[in-house]
């Protein structure tokens, strides 16, 4: 009889989700029921076997690797530690102390994600709410700029969609979905309405929302290649609903206006709260990306794109973001922690890691584990690596060890790394 | 081993008012003479120097998710006061919402080493507990709000107190809590609605439960379970010229029970000419002055800067709409909310300024410093690091007055400030800021410095101008260890979080998972390791 | 002919999955390694279902076969990953965050004339 392991979190997204189960046969997972599709891999995929540590392929002691990668950081002029949104907050918070020791900006990939809603924040503020209260509450839902039906798989079924709660006993009967997109998603497929907007345009859009909300009139007709007829229903809707919730993404962020598309919207909810209440809630992706705006806020009161060149902390969006510390070449060593800027950053940016020594701590192959300097495989977060994450909503989540493998985790790691550059 | 020696010792706890004695330690607790070595002491010369224990502030908003959200919100609150790392100390930036390491070191630097922070709400308490393992140097606690929770108002709905007292207790040993925190209660589950009460019989939206019934039951099982701390509540109508009303009727629907009513200032208002409000803060000392029982922290306005943070949603919302200012709100499921809005105080704002003169109001008229503690709602009403600020409007009639001329002349006029004439002494400073706070928290080895409690002892040089004499101690000692000299921090030493775990029929657990899947979108199995793991040092109850 | 249209950049579920095979797998490469189109965009650059397409920035170019989906014209899709990521910028506005969507490209069949940058 394999011991299953319930109440697992699934690290992967921001759904975090917790009712994960897993059956363990000799320090091996043969099923998992529950996980979605997309964090299936995360416990199936993972190859746990022990490994060495490599310097430049080649492998090594723990020792001489962790002397190497001290090396590397003490003799960097200007250091980049990247990443973190894989790693539980305990490592998080080591990857912040060797920040610290040693004067390096450190980034996260919020950078890359959702920076701009950062940004966004703190111009006009974020009225949230946990998502259990969406669950219980909203009737009426606003998926603008995201698409959870392929990015949070389970996010529809749990939490905003179908869901029976307190308030919402018949699930999906109880509620109105709004989808608000460039193109006709699997998200808005499963809506009520699906609003299209010109690529480029959400910004009008925003505007005129607050307009109509305002009870102005706006002087077209369409806006964004949407008729002002459609947003007056969308508007008046929002103006009488029991419980709003307007998700956000990277249709919003990584678009032309950026963060001042986010902070349009932020603005929208804030001023719908005169007359209903709603609540806006970002569609964070990896699944401890919070965790990381968390620990870089506490630790250093800001969230992303942190120097401690000068030996204090300073805030540089654009900056110190890691794909403008790349781009320009600003770096000249870096530490890249449970992340792949290889893979997922502009081909400039990505181009500069190959030309400065890199120190990269993972539980697997990616693009910039093949290239690194030094290589430490680590225990994966949530598999073989306990600690805390922090769901979407901002409710820190407990990881479970599932399986013991006797690798280390990132944490242990970042600890050897701190303790040899003092 | 240590020894301050010959310095003016104030330690009301044991009728000290400044008479010249030694203070001995010896791993970390104050000893008696006899039992150190003193050859093998490090001495310090105190002669002609206060020596006082170490600050206990019993209210303040340091760590945990609301705090962080207003961190990271205001970027410009923290230019310019960066700290930059030093030795082993971590670097940090300050302002008004400090980063977790600049807490521990700004606090060191007044000469305080214990803490409690001020909310948590127990779904995301493990936040609380991560945060405040990065905070240096300061003791603390949590106090776990429970005012709208929706297991404890369906237990008074169903006229179940006997289950709301065992839930109270598996809460609180769950999130490795410290005491019980009521913030609006009734109102912010009703500002899920997008409304609040205004009355304590209104009723709570889906309970038809009152907050009348909230805090009578609350109250009672804090005495119940025998708490170190008495229920810790935020009241009803904070910051409506209502709020002196009803704060009197709450004071008079908890007769008989231990209660602690903080940042009482914000809840001390009547109705005034147009739009600014009153203070009534004599009506609400005089009510505070009958009932031994009651307890209460001030929450004095600093003109300057602030960040209004608090798990009362409609408020933070209406403070939006008035102030203009970026509003942070989060409703958190079956138990809370709250918001942040940045606000700046002004002495020439009227309404501002009546705020002012209703904290210094109630400092003056409430009779006995036992049960009037010093503090500014930290960051609410303004940062920690101005309590030598107040310290001097209490202990200088002067300056109080000189600050008084410079407000808006409506908020002068025909105020009550001018004629109240009390200073308080050095002595009665020890008491609202160590002594008194200590004690109605239940932390015995605390606020005092007698054998046996523990060694955090503040060494202050004396000053005519006492905001210059607080603002930089000579020596501060946390457990025995240095951790400040001359006003600058100078040792990073781990804090200790104390919480409680009073006992509970464990049959409510059975409850709880059926409750669970209901109310919550994580599972019984997680949220029960709430705190993660986090080490506190229990306190014990009954 | 090549014709300039706007390029997103997003995820999708096999994405996800191939991303756990690794990112040389033939399943990432698979889920990565094409761009869908709106049917009337292709039928006006006579790019046929599966056709093989060039699309090129300033900063770099990549070829993958062309496939119909559900778009408005003028819009292309390809899923986030290695390859497109060759095609976009470092400019990110002092945000950090560069124009993973809304990015003018050329496209063309490859092969045709025009289609280079």
């Amino acid at each position: 009889m394999s011991p299953v392991v319930e109440n697992v979190s699934c690290p992967f997204c921001g759904c975090l989700c917790d009712d994960i189960s897993v059956e363990v046969e000799e320090e091996a997972i043969v099923k998992v029921k529950r996980a979605c599709t997309s964090g299936l891999g995360i416990f199936m995929d993972y190859d746990a076997r022990p490994r060495r540590p490599l310097i430049a392929g080649r492998e090594v002691e723990w020792d001489e690797a962790v002397a190497e990668a001290a090396r590397i950081l003490s003799a960097a002029d200007s250091p980049l530690i990247y990443g973190l949104s894989s790693s539980a907050s305990e490592a998080q918070r080591k990857a912040v102390a060797l920040a610290d020791r040693i004067g390096a900006v450190i980034d996260s990939t919020s950078s890359v994600c959702h920076g701009p809603t950062g940004l966004a924040m703190q111009r006009v503020g974020e009225p949230t709410c946990t998502l259990g209260e969406i669950r219980d509450r909203a009737d009426l839902l606003v998926f603008w700029g995201c698409n959870p039906d392929a990015s949070h798989l389970r996010h529809f079924s749990r939490f905003s969609l179908t869901p029976r709660g307190t308030l919402t006993p018949n699930g999906r009967a109880d509620r109105t979905v709004y989808a608000v997109d460039v193109r006709p998603t699997g998200t808005a497929k499963k809506a009520d309405h699906f609003l299209q907007v010109d690529i480029g345009s959400d910004f009008e859009v925003l505007t005129t929302l607050r307009l109509l909300v305002k009870g102005r009139e706006p002087a077209a007709d369409t806006v964004g290649g949407v008729p002002v007829a459609r947003l007056q229903e969308l508007a008046e809707r929002m103006k009488t609903c029991r419980y709003g919730v307007a998700f956000m993404g990277m249709g919003l962020t990584m678009a032309a206006a950026r963060q001042l598309n986010v902070a349009e919207l932020f603005t929208l909810v804030a001023e719908l709260n005169e007359y209903a209440k709603f609540s806006v809630l970002p569609m964070r992706g990896h699944g401890n990306v919070t965790g990381a705006d968390q620990v870089l806020s506490w630790t250093t009161s800001y969230p992303f794109a942190i120097s401690f060149a000068r030996g204090y902390p300073q805030f540089g969006p654009g900056e110190f973001t890691a794909v403008d510390m790349l781009a320009r070449r600003a770096a000249d060593a870096a530490l890249i922690l449970a992340s792949d800027p290889g893979a997922h950053f502009p081909g400039a940016a990505a181009a500069h890691l190959d030309r400065i020594p890199t120190i990269v701590l993972d539980h697997g192959p990616s693009v910039v584990a093949a290239k690194a300097r030094v290589l430490f495989p680590t225990a994966a977060y949530g598999v073989d690596a306990a600690g805390t994450a922090y769901r979407m909503d901002n409710v820190p989540i407990p990881l479970k060890r599932v399986i013991s493998t006797g690798r280390f985790t990132d944490e242990e790691i970042l600890d050897r790394i701190i303790e040899a550059v003092e | 081993m240590l020894g301050i020696l010959g310095g003016r010792v104030y330690d009301p706890q044991h009728g000290k008012d400044g008479e010249v004695g030694d203070i001995w330690v010896k791993d970390g607790r104050v000893v008696a003479a006899a039992e150190v070595d003193r050859g093998r002491a490090e001495v310090v010369d105190a002669a002609g120097l206060v020596v006082m224990p170490g600050g206990v502030d019993i209210h303040a908003h340091i760590v945990g998710g609301e705090v962080n959200a207003g961190r990271k919100m205001r970027p410009e609150d923290h230019r310019g006061h960066e700290r930059a790392r030093s030795g082993t100390m971590r670097a940090g930036a300050g302002g008004t919402v400090p980063s977790t390491y600049a807490t521990g070191y700004l606090y060191s630097e007044l000469g305080y080493t214990t803490v409690m922070q001020a909310s948590a709400a127990p779904l995301v308490v493990r936040h609380t507990h991560e945060e405040l393992e990065d905070t240096p140097n300061l003791d603390n606690g949590a106090f776990i709000v429970m005012g709208n929770n929706h297991f404890v108002m369906k237990a008074i709905a169903d006229k179940q107190p006997e289950r709301a007292r065992d839930y109270v207790a598996w809460l609180l040993g769950a999130s490795q809590g410290y005491a019980i925190k009521v913030v609006n209660p009734g109102g912010v589950e009703n500002w899920k609605w997008g409304r609040n009460v205004a009355e304590l019989d209104d009723e709570v939206i889906g309970y038809g439960v009152t907050p009348r019934q909230i805090v009578q039951t609350l109250a009672g099982i804090a005495d119940d379970l025998g708490l170190p701390h008495p229920v810790h509540i935020h009241g009803i109508n904070l910051g409506r010229h209502t709020s002196a009303r009803t704060s009197i009727e709450m004071i008079e629907a908890l007769d008989g029970h231990r209660v602690h009513l903080c940042h009482l200032q914000f809840l001390s208002y009547g109705p005034g000419p147009g739009h600014v409000h009153r203070s009534e803060a004599a009506a609400v000392a005089a009510a505070v002055n009958a009932r031994p029982l009651v307890t209460v922290d001030v929450g004095q306005v600093i003109f300057g800067s602030a960040t209004t943070m608090t798990c009362d949603g409609p408020l933070q919302h209406r403070l939006h709409v008035t102030t203009g200012g970026r509003w942070i709100n989060d409703d958190v499921e079956s138990e809370s909310g709250g918001g942040i809005v940045p606000i700046t105080y002004k002495a020439s704002n009227p309404i501002n300024a009546t705020m002012w003169l209703t904290g210094l109001e109630l400092f003056l008229l409430i009779d006995d410093p036992w049960r009037v503690y010093l503090t500014t709602d930290h960051p609410n009403a303004g940062c920690f690091t101005s309590y030598p600020q107040v310290i001097r409007l209490l202990m200088d009639r002067g300056y109080r007055r000189e600050m008084f001329d410079k407000l808006h002349p409506r908020a002068r006029k025909g105020a009550l400030l001018p004629e109240l004439d009390r200073e308080y002494s050095l002595g009665e400073i020890a008491i609202i800021t160590r002594a008194g706070p200590a004690r109605t928290l239940g932390l015995a080895a605390k606020g005092h410095l007698g054998v046996g409690a523990d060694a955090d002892i503040t060494v202050y040089e004396e000053h005519d101008d006492k905001e210059a004499m607080f603002a930089r101690p000579r020596y501060v000692y946390k457990g025995g260890v240095l951790v400040a000299r001359d006003g600058a921090a100078v040792a990073d030493v781990a804090g200790r979080t104390f919480s409680v775990a009073p006992p509970y029929d464990p049959a409510i657990e059975t409850d709880l998972r059926t409750f669970f899947k209901e109310a919550y979108t994580v599972s019984f199995d997680n949220y029960s390791v709430l705190a993660g793991g986090a080490h506190t040092e229990q306190v014990a109850c009954g | 002919m090549s014709e300039r249209l706007t390029l997103i950049t997003g995820r999708t579920r096999k994405q996800a999955i191939g991303m756990h095979r690794g990112k040389s797998s033939p399943e990432y490469l698979e889920a990565t390694g094409f761009v869908e189109m709106n049917a009337d965009d292709m039928e006006r650059l006579a790019i046929p279902e599966g056709g093989v397409t060039r699309l090129s920035t300033a900063d770099g170019h990549v070829e993958l076969r062309a496939q119909v989906g559900e778009l408005p014209r003028g819009l292309v899709f390809v899923p986030m990953g290695t390859r497109i990521n060759a095609l976009i910028g470092v400019e990110t506005s002092g945000s950090g965050m560069p124009s993973f969507k809304g990015l003018a490209v050329e496209v063309a069949l490859a092969g045709e004339p025009g289609g280079a940058p």
